[in-house]
């Protein structure tokens, strides 16, 4: 790698990918905590509180760690990024300050009172606390997916004199098209998340025979919860993402699906590989017709493949954005059999005497991790050559004078450091789900942050 | 507008070191002043609930920097590329040291850890002030404003500098003398008996350190930039910063065996030493070692006026908010900390 530009996005990938294990995480848990304690206050058991607790203990962890992995992620628009951040500063800035001041605030101090203050808040109180946590999260996200957005489909702004974008309309920036699709969608892969740690921890209760009270409650709320959001994923949040996408970026729906030349009827590739130098899909399993009515709602729709554009607007590596895709939908749609049966045996009562399905439920744990980073990726990595779409491009980002030299040095920081980082994440969260919801309270500032 | 920005991130800036200061501070003093674990962990209880909160005011400055002065952001965190990493990496360190030494209580772990959190949160302390000289000192801005900093060059504040030289790292030091005082003030104020003695034994020492740091600093920064006597000489009202810190230096010994007054100097004492450097260098953000043209001010680096003006709406806003829930936590974390009290120590 003999330009920054490569390092600078290695870096960016890298940062962003470890500190996304976390947050969506804690999206997930917070709202699924809100519920066990909604159900604490409802039925006045006890079980729900300590259900709570525990989770919140974990969710201490995660937000410790999402959080420190976060602040690199504000800082490196400027470190790594400072053309793109000098240019387009007056509009993603006004997103990324808000959710510093709307929604960490809001998250860490209601934090710290609902694990430092349980005792003295009351059960109102706590609730509420635990309210506040979801609603900064969520809000949190949402400023996120406003600043992503804003660079996929670029609203509001007019190019100033010195070449800068500047912000014309806040609400259309906040309220761009783009983000109220791209933000239920990318929650919605958060809860999955959130609910599959839950049932996953649930079901290995149940299946080791311990805390078996605390695993069938973990299992039916993750079960209903998932469910729900497996089929929001995909109708409508899913198929909105995917009419934002065949509207403003033609090309890269030509890259997801593996769309090399421009077809009336077009095939819904299920499986098959890219073979970007001949520009055919080879072994193709596909559905006739299935992407031109996907796209369009109409089987004979014309559908514009790689051919109709310039190779240089081309969202390299094609082979990337092809596969993350199909792995995100193809993951997707297994989560929902996986979620719709397990409810089934709920409503059935079977779910806790069929094995079989409780280890199907503990093996998906890293699944949805993997289905929520390929989303990112095909988003990302299909927004290329584009930093802002369409008007600023990628290799006109970085920082000019950081040398490539510099950018390897803090990169090999940021391995080694989250190596370090990871390693103990999963020691704890293990010795807590080891200890069990019975646990006492540990005097776990822990989970301050 | 752009003047109005200036203040209001300076002013986050300000709240950020007053209130991350203590907990810095108690990271550095904590070895020194708790002598069994039991005191140890006591220190860390005092900045639990309140550190990480504390610490999202520098990512929401940084946050509003951005928006408001796009192009002294994008400047100075690709210029000073390597030391804002460092910091970030220590943040990470000083982060996670705080809170996994919580999980396990084993003696190993635990004082691994809070050797870690020392390290990291006196090398923060030390960044900090360095990260300010260079600010005062001025940076080597190119014609087309832009510079790169290495971490160090010869050690000299003029011609190719690096981020630490003699300068920088006699701020950086003050800096740190000045914060581990804040948070033995601290430490004072949230614990009792032989702990809260040693405390303030030890901040007694500390102040005459201060005092020191503080005549040599201010006096290199006059020295070595004639933009700050020049805005003082300009508006000589601005005197009002520099006579508050040094009064609430004063008060700060004063007060040496009241522990809430003593505490309130301290923030004070910041408070009127960071005003005294903002008010000195505006309107410059930034200012050039090379070129006074090239320096970056105000009104170069400002974003468009409709974003400005509307975000004026929303900060408010905000921050009235993040002001309420900061009352209502530490209100709800007011007076000590003890060891008989529940789990948490409150």
């Amino acid at each position: 790698m003999q330009s920054a530009l490569a390092v600078d996005r290695l870096q960016f990938a890298f940062t962003i990918t470890f500190h996304y294990i976390f947050p969506q995480i804690t999206m997930g848990l917070a709202l699924l905590i809100v519920v066990l304690k909604t159900m604490a206050l409802r039925t006045g058991n006890e079980h729900y509180n300590r259900a709570a607790r525990f989770w919140a203990k974990i969710f201490g962890i995660n937000f410790a760690v999402g959080v420190v992995t976060g602040i690199p992620m504000e800082f490196q628009f400027g470190t790594n990024w400072s053309a793109f951040s000098k240019a387009a500063g007056g509009v993603i800035g006004q997103t990324l300050a808000m959710e510093g001041v709307f929604s960490f605030f809001l998250e860490s101090t209601f934090l710290g009172l609902f694990l430092f203050g349980e005792k003295r808040l009351g059960r109102i109180g706590q609730w509420f606390s635990a309210m506040m946590i979801f609603v900064g999260s969520w809000l949190s996200g949402y400023f996120i997916v406003a600043t992503d957005a804003w660079m996929q489909h670029p609203v509001a702004y007019s190019l100033g004199p010195s070449g800068t974008f500047e912000l014309k309309s806040f609400w259309s920036l906040l309220l761009n098209p783009w983000t109220l699709w791209q933000y239920p969608h990318t929650m919605m892969g958060a809860l999955q998340t959130g609910c599959f740690v839950m049932a996953t921890i649930g079901a290995f209760y149940i299946l080791a025979g311990r805390h078996e009270d605390y695993g069938r409650t973990f299992v039916r709320v993750g079960v209903i919860v998932g469910m729900l959001a497996s089929i929001l994923q995909l109708y409508p949040t899913g198929d909105g993402q995917g009419v934002m996408i065949t509207r403003y970026q033609p090309v890269t729906l030509a890259a997801m699906e593996g769309l090399f030349h421009t077809e009336r009827g077009a095939p819904l590739a299920i499986l098959g590989q890219p073979d970007v130098a001949n520009q055919r899909l080879d072994n193709p399993l596909t559905i006739p017709r299935g992407l031109s009515f996907l796209t369009y709602r109409a089987w004979t729709a014309e559908v514009k493949g790689l051919d109709q554009f310039p190779r240089d607007a081309w969202p390299e590596p094609i082979e990337l954005v092809y596969f993350s895709y199909h792995i995100m939908v193809g993951l997707g749609t297994i989560f929902i059999a996986i979620f719709v049966i397990a409810a089934f045996l709920l409503w059935r009562e079977a779910l806790f005497r069929r094995r079989g399905m409780l280890w199907v439920i503990m093996l998906a744990m890293p699944f949805p991790f993997i289905a929520n980073m390929a989303g990112w990726i095909t988003a990302e990595v299909g927004r290329q050559p584009w930093l802002v779409y369409g008007i600023l491009r990628t290799s006109e980002g970085p920082s000019p004078l950081v040398s490539v030299g510099s950018a390897w040095f803090t990169l090999i920081g940021f391995m080694g450091l989250y190596t370090l980082l990871g390693i103990l994440y999963l020691f704890l969260v293990y010795r807590e789900i080891d200890r069990g919801p019975e646990a006492g309270v540990v005097a776990s500032s822990a989970s301050v942050n | 507008m752009g003047t109005v920005w200036f203040c209001l991130v300076a002013l986050m800036l300000t709240v950020y070191v007053v209130l991350d200061g203590f907990d810095l501070g108690a990271g550095v003093v904590h070895l020194f002043v708790a002598h069994s674990e039991e005191e140890r962990r006591l220190v860390s209880r005092t900045i639990g609930p309140v550190w990480d909160a504390n610490e999202v005011w520098l990512i929401a400055a940084g946050g509003t920097l951005f928006f408001a002065f796009p192009g002294l952001y994008a400047t100075s965190f690709s210029g000073f590329y390597l030391p804002l990493m460092i910091v970030l990496w220590l943040l990470i360190l000083r982060g996670v040291s705080f809170e996994f030494s919580r999980h396990l209580t084993d003696a190993t772990w635990v004082s691994f850890w809070d050797a870690v959190f020392f390290l990291a949160s006196l090398l923060l302390a030390v960044f900090y002030g360095a990260a300010l000289g260079n600010v005062v000192r001025g940076v080597p801005l190119d014609n087309q404003g832009r510079f790169f900093e290495a971490l160090w060059t010869n050690f000299q504040p003029a011609g190719e500098t690096g981020i630490l030289d003699w300068y920088t790292i006699l701020a950086g030091v003050a800096a740190l003398v000045a914060l581990t005082l804040h948070g033995a003030l601290w430490v004072s104020l949230k614990t009792e008996r032989e702990l809260q003695a040693r405390a303030q034994d030890l901040a007694a020492k500390l102040w005459w350190a201060v005092a020191l740091f503080t005549i040599v600093i201010t006096w290199s920064s006059f020295k070595l930039q004639p933009h700050l006597q020049a805005s003082y000489s300009a508006r000589p009202w601005g005197y009002i910063f520099p006579v508050t810190a040094v009064t609430a230096l004063i008060l700060i010994i004063v007060f040496r065996r009241n522990e809430g007054q003593a505490f309130y100097a301290s923030c004070a004492y910041l408070v009127g030493m960071l005003a005294s450097v903002a008010f000195g260098l505006y309107p410059d953000l930034l200012p050039a070692s090379t070129n006074s043209a090239s320096s970056l001010t105000v009104d170069n680096s400002k974003a468009a006026n409709y974003g400005l003006k509307i975000g004026l709406v929303w900060w408010t806003l905000g921050i009235i908010l993040a002001t309420v829930y900061f009352v209502m936590a530490y209100r709800r974390f007011a007076g000590k900390v003890s060891v008989s009290s529940d789990e948490e120590g409150y």
